[in-house]
């Protein structure tokens, strides 16, 4: 049997004034804050939940810039193939990133169980873990903007519409972020967390991620008909390539709408679920 | 600022002492609650129960649990006591039954319980990646707790946590020990009015066991805090507990003040250790006088008695009679091992208990 060696101090002691403090209901705003304190000090003590995703945002951002921007821009007359693949950059640096991992963690060390135990609303501690995503999200899209400005972009709707990219590009990190919550909190398991990762690739590879909508063929132009992140990408790149183009700005947000609802809906779902099986 | 929340006068229900199963003890009051008894108890469950599928965990467990008593349960591994503590702390929902604790009830009014609760769960529940002081700050923050408030109680706490300036530390860094000093730190940081206790001391060795009961002591009886700890640790529950209930496969077998239930099976206990079928040898014992009562099991034979200083000749030359041969004959006091084998016709599982819990060895 494993021991392990305790001391307490012992002596007597009167009570402080400290000792007559009672806890009592905090609000929704400060449970929320309280649980994305605790998510945002935890970052970067995770990096390896970060790094990868920007290495492997930048990494593609640059070698599908060298391998199809001949190809693109000598086909397609007036094409500013790094505008355009700036935004399949940003989505592969944001899909994913939750700390869904950081959940089920907690979840099997037992910690998840010492935050039910205190009187902190349950959808607090998912909304302050998503509330830290988001913030995540939005840094990790700097490095990769960036990048792409170091390249020469020229974003047509300026500042704001920068920070417009920015918004979407975490908002549909949000959403996405909601399948691995769901699977964390259904399944208190790390791998089945990491193989929510599949939906990245059908979300972010059957769309026109690579080359223009309109260069698609056949079954995939089908596909991503019905693919959301084919809007999502169409709003993010107007924002770049065209101006405020309110119907692709619309229609990105109804697609990020269709995603949130969904992947919530699960992801709470899964909450009650685990909250009322105890 | 967020609203006042003391806690309400909870609705008084009779305080009583009750003894489950044949072997029931008197009902005498716990010395420390007989003022508690007129107030309303911190405890209270009727007919609790919880089952997984058809494995039953807790089974209509009744009990009362008075303002300002350290009550533990006590029972071997599997007998329910992390059940009905989890239920107990609203992190388990009952499947039958019902229990109020701070005066109210686990089901219907959860958040005001937690408000009024501090639990250090077995296994110690904390999230390596934050500092001691973050998680200390969080777990007032999520109380409700003012900034000064909980800056004021880590002053009270870096004394009860005692591990310097490792709390400033990452807690991946910390040792088993100072793992389990700052679980119960956490659980105590809004000054609870009950304290559950799930197996405080399991794997700890004897000197911060000791450490541990000094400190639930302290708790006890300097803020007057209701305590129900869980062990499977039969001097624990000697030493600590105002009362004591021994659970078994879920059902609440005995409970009655440490010496109560010991005396309920008699003043002194004469154990022998046997060649041959235990079993066979008690009908020898039938009808000796001063005998109260015998359990048998494998080469053992643990022989309730009124007086063992009168019955110790007689009991030895029954055996002798009937052709039993003795390898040892030792007479003692009960211990709460004995209530146990007395009411279940087991003995504790082992492993854990015993020469762990004590450093002694055990019959």
């Amino acid at each position: 049997m494993t021991t392990t060696n305790v001391t307490f101090d012992i002596e007597p002691r009167t009570p402080t004034p400290a000792s007559v403090v009672r806890a009592r209901p905090a609000g929704a705003l400060h449970d929320v804050l309280a649980i994305a304190g605790r998510a945002l000090r935890s970052v970067p003590r995770d990096l390896e939940a970060i790094v990868p995703p920007v290495f492997i945002a930048v990494f593609f951002f640059i070698v599908n810039i060298g391998t199809l921007e001949n190809l693109t821009q000598n086909n397609i007359q007036g094409f500013d193939y790094t505008a355009f693949e700036m935004a399949t950059a940003v989505l592969l640096g944001v899909t994913g990133v939750s700390r869904a991992q950081a959940l089920v963690v907690d979840v099997q060390s037992g910690y998840f169980d010492r935050l039910l135990l205190t009187p902190v609303r349950r959808s607090a501690i998912l909304v302050g873990h998503m509330v830290a995503d988001v913030t995540v999200s939005s840094i990790l899209c700097v490095p990769i903007l960036a990048l792409a400005f170091a390249l020469g972009i020229n974003f047509q709707t300026g500042a704001l519409g920068v920070l417009m990219f920015i918004l979407i590009a975490a908002l549909w990190s949000l959403s996405f972020a909601g399948f691995g919550y769901a699977i964390a909190l259904k399944t208190g398991n790390p791998a089945a967390v990491n193989s929510s990762f599949l939906l990245f690739f059908p979300f972010l590879f059957l769309t026109s991620s690579y080359v223009p909508r309109d260069q698609l063929s056949g079954w995939l132009d089908t596909v991503a008909g019905w693919n959301p992140v084919t809007y999502l990408l169409e709003g993010l790149r107007s924002l770049a390539l065209s101006g405020w183009h309110w119907d692709d700005i619309g229609k990105a947000f109804l697609a990020l709408l269709v995603v949130f609802l969904i992947s919530f809906g699960l992801c709470f779902a899964a909450l009650r679920s685990r909250v009322n099986q105890r | 600022m967020p609203p006042d929340t003391s806690v309400s006068d909870p609705p008084t229900e009779s305080a009583e002492s009750s003894v489950a199963g044949e072997s029931a003890v008197s009902a005498e009051s716990a010395e420390s609650a007989v003022s508690a008894e007129s107030a309303a108890p911190a405890i209270s469950a009727r007919g609790l129960a919880r089952t997984y599928g058809e494995v039953t965990a807790v089974d209509a467990l009744d009990l009362t649990i008075h303002q300002g008593e350290i009550y533990g349960l006590l029972g071997p591994n599997g007998a329910g006591k992390s059940t009905t503590v989890k239920m107990l702390c609203t992190l388990l929902a009952p499947t039958g039954g019902h229990a109020d604790v701070a005066g109210f009830d686990i089901v219907a009014r959860p958040k005001d319980v937690r408000l009024r609760i501090g639990v250090a769960l077995q296994d110690v529940a904390l999230d390596p990646k934050q500092t001691g002081l973050e998680l200390l700050r969080l777990q007032g923050q999520l109380y409700g707790l003012r900034r000064d408030e909980i800056e004021a109680r880590l002053v009270d706490l870096r004394e009860l946590v005692d591990i310097g300036d490792a709390l400033d530390r990452r807690i991946e860094t910390y040792s088993g020990g100072m793992r389990r000093r700052l679980d119960l730190a956490a659980a105590l940081v809004h000054n609870p009015d009950v304290l559950f206790l799930d197996e405080p001391t399991t794997g700890l060795d004897p000197i911060s066991r000791a450490s541990v009961w000094q400190e639930v002591q302290r708790l006890n009886d300097e803020l007057g805090m209701t305590i129900l700890l869980t062990t499977q640790y039969l001097e624990e529950a000697d030493e600590l507990c105002d009362r004591v209930g021994i659970v078994d496969n879920g059902r609440l077998v005995a409970e009655g003040t440490p010496g109560e239930l010991k005396r309920s099976i008699g003043t002194d206990v004469v154990f022998a250790r046997i060649e041959g079928d235990a079993a066979a040898a008690r009908a020898a014992l039938d009808g000796v006088y001063g005998v109260v009562g015998v359990e048998g099991r494998d080469h053992e034979l643990t022989i309730s008695v009124e007086d063992g200083s009168s019955a110790i000749g007689p009991i030895a030359i029954a055996l002798h009679d009937a052709s039993v041969r003795v390898r040892d004959l030792t007479l003692r006091t009960p211990t709460l091992d004995d209530v146990f084998l007395e009411l279940t016709g087991a003995h504790f599982d082992t492993d854990a208990v015993g020469t762990a819990a004590t450093g002694e060895d055990r019959p």
